[in-house]
């Protein structure tokens, strides 16, 4: 299986790429518009600066050399949704080219070539099932920012183009270049697929398949076209070049009808605008603000942390859960146990609630402090989990919570002198026979104890109280 | 207001059905700096349909007729500005050229029309024809008129990314300049042997009254002036097929219905543009496809460099402004050129200046036969204040002659 993608992505820019419109999502149809992405009678484009600077990180940490020069070109082209009856795009000098992104780790055999990267608008939506017989417009999304992200074909099997768009999400992410979501549509992905004979080096002719929602659906649909591919060139049949159209339902994949591929775009270069030139400072600077890639902080945290590679993964899953499980560790001097409680109670709490860590009540420092608390012995783990439960819901502070709820552990002799004197008038065969040597009762009476005092006594000193009690 | 420029309150049309009635939400920079300026908007005026036409009969509503001669054309596209100032019904008018719609008109109708460099005046707001010739021009009944138009509308605007942040002179101060030191080129390929010798003998008069006034003449060569016209008809169509794929009855303007989707394309793209806006249309479309874009286009974009570099050599070389003829005929009779080839000659000695960008305008100079004719001064880029030098002198020349 030889695959390349073509990934879009929409810029994570308060405003259009050619007008001051707002990108947000959700508003009332057509409410965030204007003469400019409505394409009224003289309406001229202005480009956003904030979307070049997006884009333009976007291709620093995908190892692109970005062009001091690109130029924007009309892909002209009719359809309802597309108001100037042309994108506008970047076609034969691209901002990026030639980058590369790192499948696993820092290995060099998981390279995936980047062919380029450009800047282009997104069209509007057409909405076919909100009128019986008629299709509606919402020009709300024409000219949102975009980046397209074509590979070379080099990835080989689906769950490589799972793991390759995985890693480029992560990417976007940390950047905070796009939201990249494909079901929400900031992440869109069409798949160049052919087929060859392993150890062959001259490529098959290729389809384009579209139209899939998720990764998933992603590695479904290779799958199944690659499946049909297989099949036709054993049976003695030719693929025919031609776009594909996966249907998630069905699970299968079916041709484009004829009239959505036989597109000849005409472009040309936009003479609206001027070429995009960049100056080296301002790509410097451009690439002064890169932050630590996800490959990067993975092998920080393993040899920094000593954490294993899957701790490593999980934790750096996100650019903010990262920086909350670092922030934690920061803060406790311990990198272990910080791990064990991020990948443990925070993420299922997050899992159960359904929040981002970003919006998560317990803040690091809180949880460093609980931690902090189990570690001194002034709290069990299983009151800690308690406490977490608690903090959780209401964002309090540990210490608050184990105060008021009797939670802190009880180390005072005294006080678990007593209880192990009643625990043993209570149960006088047991007593009997441990202070006469059986000291295999000692767990059995812990247990006892520690029952008594409601689970606050600190079971190590327990331990110690009555170990001497017998005499040894 | 030529009806191609955005306008509140008054329809904007473009002379096209496929825009009757729409009345634009928002207004050209243009008209708003003139607003502002005290100016009074009275009325839009006629123009060949999307500006494409050199006599205005190509609009929708009606031919417009050239006030010193009715029967004959005032020129065009922006040929109902040009008749409402020689008509004197105002001091002002705004127009459009792509590749000499308001120089033209305005020697057919014994007006001063200025076209500015690209970039000095805005274009957001004007309906998109070629963008990358497409300018803003000013009709005056006097040089003085068009200075103070075009110093009003003139300047940076940040709606429109190819207009050009650079300080806007005090044209109507060239009034008092001196032309010594002045040098006027006089390009040989805008004076072949086929040229009407009494225009001819009108542009030689004005260069004499030039150089009587202390300007030096000199004969210069633009060797690449006869690929013009060639050039300018693929460039200009293949970007107005883009430009106008925004009128499909989608969101705006007339629709008309068919089957489906298509249908609805065909039949309002069909119904509301005429002859000539459709055979651009075509035309452009085709020199952009596949196939065809490297023989056409860029073949074409190539010659635009070449056309442009003519210019810049003869600037180089010490020239500060170029004289020529306008048009090579005074306004002829209405309906009387019918070939579309024909017609485009009218835009021989003009579309030079919109393929290369430079500031061009049109200055009165006599008569033939009782119709005006127009001499050409062009400049270099963002050098208007020259060019005007030379304008106001050869309108006093030609005031003192008549006197």
């Amino acid at each position: 299986m030889v695959v390349g993608l073509e990934v879009h992505v929409q810029l994570l820019t308060r405003t259009k790429l050619f007008c001051n419109c707002s990108t947000e999502f959700g508003a009332p149809p057509n409410a965030n518009t204007c003469p400019v992405c409505l394409a009224l009678p003289g309406a001229l484009p202005v480009l956003n600066e904030a979307a070049v600077r997006l884009a333009v990180r976007a291709a620093h940490a995908l190892g692109c050399e970005v062009h001091g020069e690109s130029i924007f070109a009309r892909k002209n082209y009719f359809y309802p949704d597309l108001p100037k009856g042309y994108q506008i795009s970047q076609f034969d000098h691209p901002l990026a080219t030639n980058g590369h992104l790192l499948l696993e780790g820092q290995a060099n055999d998981h390279r995936i070539r980047i062919h380029r990267l450009h800047m282009e608008e997104d069209a509007g939506k057409s909405i076919h099932d909100r009128y019986p017989g008629a299709t509606a417009i919402d020009l709300n999304r024409s000219g949102t920012p975009l980046i397209e992200i074509v590979s070379e074909p080099d990835l080989r099997s689906a769950a490589d183009a799972g793991v390759y768009l995985k890693r480029l999400k992560q990417i976007l992410e940390y950047l905070e270049v796009s939201d990249a979501n494909m079901e929400e549509g900031s992440l869109r992905v069409d798949a160049n697929i052919s087929a060859r004979e392993r150890g062959t080096s001259p490529l098959g002719t290729k389809t384009e398949i579209k139209n899939m929602n998720s990764f998933h659906g992603v590695e479904r649909a290779l799958e199944a076209e690659f499946a049909r591919q297989v099949e036709l060139l054993e049976s003695g049949g030719r693929v025919i070049q031609q776009t594909m159209l996966w249907d998630a339902g069905r699970g299968e994949v079916r041709p484009a009808r004829s009239k959505e591929e036989s597109h000849d775009y005409r472009y040309f270069p936009e003479p609206d605008l001027p070429p995009l030139r960049l100056t080296s400072e301002w790509l410097e600077s451009a690439r002064s603000e890169l932050p630590e890639l996800p490959a990067a902080r993975r092998a920080r945290f393993m040899d920094s942390f000593k954490l294993p590679a899957y701790d490593a993964e999980v934790l750096t899953a996100t650019r903010a859960l990262a920086d909350y499980y670092e922030s934690v560790v920061l803060a406790l001097g311990e990198s272990k146990v910080a791990a064990n409680w991020v990948m443990g109670e925070v993420l299922a709490r997050l899992k159960d609630s359904g929040t981002r860590i970003q919006d998560f009540v317990v803040m690091p420092a809180q949880l460093a402090a609980l931690l902090e608390m189990v570690r001194d012995g002034a709290v069990s783990n299983s009151a800690a989990k308690a406490i977490f439960a608690q903090m959780a819901k209401s964002g309090e502070d540990p210490a608050a919570i184990a105060d008021r709820e009797g939670l802190r552990q009880v180390d005072d002799d005294a006080q678990l002198v007593a209880w192990i004197d009643e625990v043993l008038v209570a149960h006088p065969d047991e007593a009997r026979r441990f202070l006469a040597g059986e000291k295999k009762l000692l767990g059995v009476l812990v247990g006892e104890v520690m029952k008594a005092s409601g689970g606050k006594a600190d079971p190590r000193k327990v331990n110690q109280l009555l170990a001497k009690r017998a005499g040894s | 207001m030529k009806d191609n420029i955005a306008t509140l309150g008054l329809q904007t049309t473009c002379g096209s059905r496929v825009l009757r009635g729409y009345v634009s939400p928002y207004e050209a920079t243009a008209v708003r700096k003139l607003r502002e300026a005290g100016a009074l908007l009275i009325s839009k005026t006629n123009c060949d349909e999307f500006a494409m036409g050199s006599s205005t009969e190509n609009s929708a509503y009606g031919p417009t007729k050239n006030p010193l001669a009715p029967d004959r054309v005032p020129g065009g596209s922006s040929g109902g500005s040009a008749a409402a100032v020689a008509a004197g019904i105002v001091r002002i008018a705004l127009g459009s050229e792509t590749g000499g719609s308001v120089r033209q008109p305005a020697a057919f109708c014994g007006v001063v029309g200025v076209k500015p460099t690209y970039g000095r005046v805005s274009r957001f707001g004007l309906v998109a024809f070629a963008s990358s010739l497409d300018h803003i021009g000013v009709f005056g009944r006097s040089v003085d008129d068009a200075a103070l138009g075009l110093g009003v509308i003139a300047g940076h605007d940040p709606n429109d990314a190819t207009s050009v942040d650079l300080p806007v002179p005090d044209y109507r101060a060239a009034a008092q300049e001196s032309l010594r030191g002045l040098v006027i080129g006089r390009p040989r390929e805008y004076f072949s042997d086929a040229l009407d010798p009494r225009i001819r003998a009108r542009c030689d008069e004005a260069a004499e009254s030039l150089k009587a006034a202390g300007a030096e003449i000199r004969d210069v060569s633009l060797p690449h002036t006869s690929l013009a016209i060639p050039v300018y008809y693929i460039v200009a169509p293949a970007e107005a097929s883009s430009n106008l794929a925004r009128f499909d009855g989608v969101r705006y303007g007339l629709r008309l219905t068919g089957d489906g989707l298509r249908g609805m394309y065909e039949a309002t793209r069909s119904g509301g543009f005429g002859p000539e806006v459709t055979r651009r249309i075509l035309l452009g479309t085709y020199v952009l496809s596949a196939g065809y874009y490297e023989a056409y286009y860029r073949k074409a974009m190539a010659i635009r460099a070449l056309i442009r570099r003519d210019f810049e050599r003869a600037f180089a070389d010490g020239i500060h402004v170029l004289l020529t003829p306008t048009a090579p005929t005074t306004a002829f009779p209405l309906g009387a050129i019918s070939d579309p080839y024909e017609m485009y000659l009218s835009d021989i000695f003009t579309a030079t200046a919109n393929l290369a960008g430079i500031p061009g305008m049109s200055v009165p100079a006599g008569e033939v036969d009782g119709l005006p004719v127009g001499v050409q001064l062009l400049a270099n880029h963002f050098d208007e204040y020259r060019m005007f030098v030379a304008a106001y002198a050869l309108e006093r020349s030609i005031a003192e002659a008549d006197a």
